[in-house]
């Protein structure tokens, strides 16, 4: 055989990067039914009369989650930075915000039922994901090679994860408030946690979220600066997170001034989610926007 | 041995004629003792509670022993036979071992599922151990019977959802203020089931307690029960402004708090949740409250609703505790079942091993002297032979087949053996 030692090289080359793909695509795929399967396995404790399914959900969460941190380490060492420059990657990482934020309540308090209504947040997170492309950006733009890149981007998927978990926290709320108010202490009256601990959490998790989105628009502001030198530019995404900091803002004002606890501040966070639901991929997937993820 | 039940309970027999054979914690050692001393039954466990007096015993002759039991129980309280006649329960066999599992399961109660019968049962089989009434098979019945008791509580929902008002407030309380210790408490009039209200919410840890009540004599003597202050009745609106849980039971002839004056109050209180729970016929909170935010007001009838609704749950789990009980019959019948082979198997391996040593003994003494490994391979030779050949008779014995009884009998015949009471049965 003649040696052609250019050929071989580029082969080489082609083979070995195909194989890394399809490990990190493999762990997240993985990762994706696990998180499916904890999903069914906690809507079904909704429906069952006994104790015992909602372990199993955790431990499918758990088993998840491990796959989940590989597919993102994987990603972080091929692309040399953290993966949420695409919409794939962010929508990843939202979710692996919101299962590290599950997994400490879940052995924190120890609430019933919580793998039921939060594991079907984080699947939907988590298969919206799987819908958008899933190429690694190798080369940055300039822009995002900057400290300020990290920092920004970490603060602002904790602070949307701990919204995401107050908003289905809120859902918790309401039902059991439904089944207090209208004294049939049925369903699932039983396996819900008591109104005042999830109104408690609820307002918890507002008040991480909030410190954390304020500091992600501080350090978003001083890092569109010291990249297109004008700290704001009314992008539809500025905006839209403006508008999710003035919810959270009225969330806790209404809540410390004249007492907006309980099922008003359910319904509140529930909004609020819905708004940082659209912020995150409402904004840039409808409307155009230069915000750099994607 | 036989396992029996002996006694009276709630099912059949009245108060009247429960209480006249009933076990003081003085009279039971002396009953054990004197059952054990008179050998009327091997092996005894009397529960005796306000709804039952059961004896459990184990006995050899089933007709004859029952008769005695009974003579027994009339004999040692001084009561007539005749007062038994129509209310004794006898139960033996798998009946008798199925009731004392219903009985510990809460299933053979007066309020389904109710929790305290265990520990009774406990108890009673505590002083039965101490007074060493107990052996091998009430031994194993009892262990059994906690294990079954703790099955049917923690896989069905038997013991789940209180059944009576007050239990139904503290539960309904916990579900909205989660932990009730620290939380503050008023109690508006008085009357019975408001007192127990109280007392099962005190007993849960609230711990901040007002009382008030238009005789202030009657509220002194609750506030020193309930270690509480009192305040005047007027005065309560000032209250409604920091208490989590009030209880109203004031026997006013109309609403002594309406809507619109808790609307301002909890606007006041920046809406920190009250737990309303209105026991007065008339009632004396107006129901519109319960549309008010982070207000929660249920009146008599509501938390009657509730409690019917867990008693009707609870029946519904009734059946898959049946269950579980009659599986755990079964499970346990096996168990005794194998117990009528042992004597005779354990008498065909002695008197083989009494062969074998012998035979053994007897060529090892002919070979005269020999290395230690020869030694060691005929010893080896004999033992294996032996095992073999006993093994398939004492699987067959162990083994659960109707004919057992027969087997039993031919292979006492074959072996010649003499065991132990002939395995229950009279030659």
């Amino acid at each position: 055989m003649p040696y052609e030692k250019g050929n071989h090289k580029s082969l080489n080359i082609t083979g070995a990067y195909a194989l890394q793909i399809e490990t990190n695509i493999l762990l997240f795929e993985i990762a994706l039914t696990l998180y499916f399967l904890s999903t069914i396995t906690g809507v079904i404790e909704i429906f069952r009369s006994k104790k015992g399914a909602s372990k199993a959900a955790i431990y499918l969460a758990a088993l998840g989650f491990i796959f989940h941190t590989g597919n993102i380490f994987v990603r972080y060492v091929q692309g040399g930075h953290i993966p949420v420059t695409n919409m794939h990657e962010a929508a990843s990482f939202f979710s692996w915000c919101m299962i590290i934020l599950f997994f400490f309540h879940e052995f924190r308090y120890r609430l019933g039922l919580l793998s039921s209504f939060i594991m079907p947040i984080v699947f939907l997170i988590m298969f919206s994901s799987a819908i958008f492309p899933r190429e690694i950006n190798e080369f940055l733009s300039p822009a995002l090679q900057s400290y300020w890149f990290g920092v920004h981007v970490i603060l602002a998927f904790l602070g949307d994860a701990a919204f995401a978990m107050a908003g289905g926290i809120g859902v918790m709320y309401l039902l059991q408030e439904r089944y207090v108010k209208s004294k049939h202490l049925g369903g699932l009256f039983q396996k819900l946690p008591s109104l005042q601990v999830l109104d408690e959490i609820n307002y918890h998790l507002i008040t991480l979220g909030f410190p954390l989105l304020t500091l992600a628009m501080i350090t978003g502001v001083i890092w569109a600066n010291s990249a297109w030198g004008t700290y704001w530019r009314w992008d539809p995404k500025e905006v839209w997170s403006l508008i999710t900091w003035l919810i959270y803002a009225l969330v806790l004002h209404l809540r410390l001034t004249v007492g907006w606890r309980g099922k008003k501040a359910a319904i509140l966070s529930i909004v609020g989610f819905m708004v940082v639901i659209f912020a995150f991929f409402g904004v840039s997937l409808i409307l155009k926007t230069k915000h750099v993820f994607p | 041995m036989n396992i029996i039940v002996v006694g009276l309970n709630h099912n059949k027999a009245s108060v009247e004629v429960r209480e006249k054979f009933a076990f003081d914690s003085e009279k039971l050692p002396n009953a054990l003792k004197h059952l054990k001393e008179s050998k009327i039954s091997a092996e005894n466990v009397i529960l005796s509670t306000c709804n039952r007096v059961e004896m459990y015993a184990s006995v050899k002759n089933l007709d004859t022993d029952v008769e005695k039991i009974i003579h027994f129980l009339s004999d040692f309280h001084n009561v007539p036979q005749q007062a038994l006649d129509d209310s004794l329960v006898i139960y033996q066999g798998p009946e008798a071992v199925r009731h004392i599992f219903r009985v510990a399961s809460g299933l053979d109660s007066v309020v389904l599922g109710e929790p305290q019968i265990l520990g009774q049962l406990k108890d009673a089989y505590g002083i039965s151990l101490q007074h060493k009434s107990t052996s091998t098979l009430l031994n194993r019945l009892m262990k059994k019977t906690f294990s079954v008791a703790k099955r049917t509580r923690t896989e069905t929902g038997i013991g789940k959802g209180a059944v009576n008002i007050s239990f139904a407030a503290v539960e309904l309380a916990k579900k909205i203020f989660e932990d009730l210790s620290g939380k503050s408490f008023m109690l508006m009039g008085a009357g019975e089931m408001a007192e127990l209200a109280a007392r099962h919410l005190i007993g849960n840890g609230v711990e901040d307690v007002t009382i008030t009540n238009r005789t202030l004599a009657r509220a002194e003597e609750l506030a020193q029960e309930f270690g509480g202050k009192v305040i005047p009745f007027e005065n309560f609106m000032e209250e409604l402004l920091h208490l989590d849980i009030a209880i109203c039971s004031t026997g006013a002839p109309n609403y002594i708090l309406r809507k619109e004056q808790l609307h301002t109050i909890m606007k006041e209180r920046k809406q920190k949740p009250m737990f309303i729970f209105d026991i007065s016929v008339p009632r004396n909170i107006d129901p519109e409250i319960n549309d008010l935010d982070n207000v929660y007001l249920y009146d008599v009838d509501d938390l009657k609703d509730v409690a019917d609704a867990n008693a009707e749950e609870r029946g519904r789990e009734a059946d898959k505790a049946e269950k579980i009980v009659e599986a755990e019959v079964q499970s346990f019948l096996k168990w005794q079942n194998s117990l009528v082979a042992t004597p005779t198997i354990v008498a065909i391996r002695e008197k083989a091993e009494e062969i074998r040593k012998e035979e053994l003994d007897k060529t090892l003494r002919k070979l005269g002297p020999l290395e230690e490994d020869k030694i060691k391979a005929i010893e080896y030779l004999s033992s294996s032979i032996m095992n073999k050949l006993i093994h398939p008779p004492t699987a067959a014995l162990k083994s659960v087949e109707e004919d057992r009884e027969i087997m039993i009998d031919m292979a006492n015949r074959l072996f010649k053996l003499e065991t132990e009471e002939n395995n229950g049965k009279k030659k």
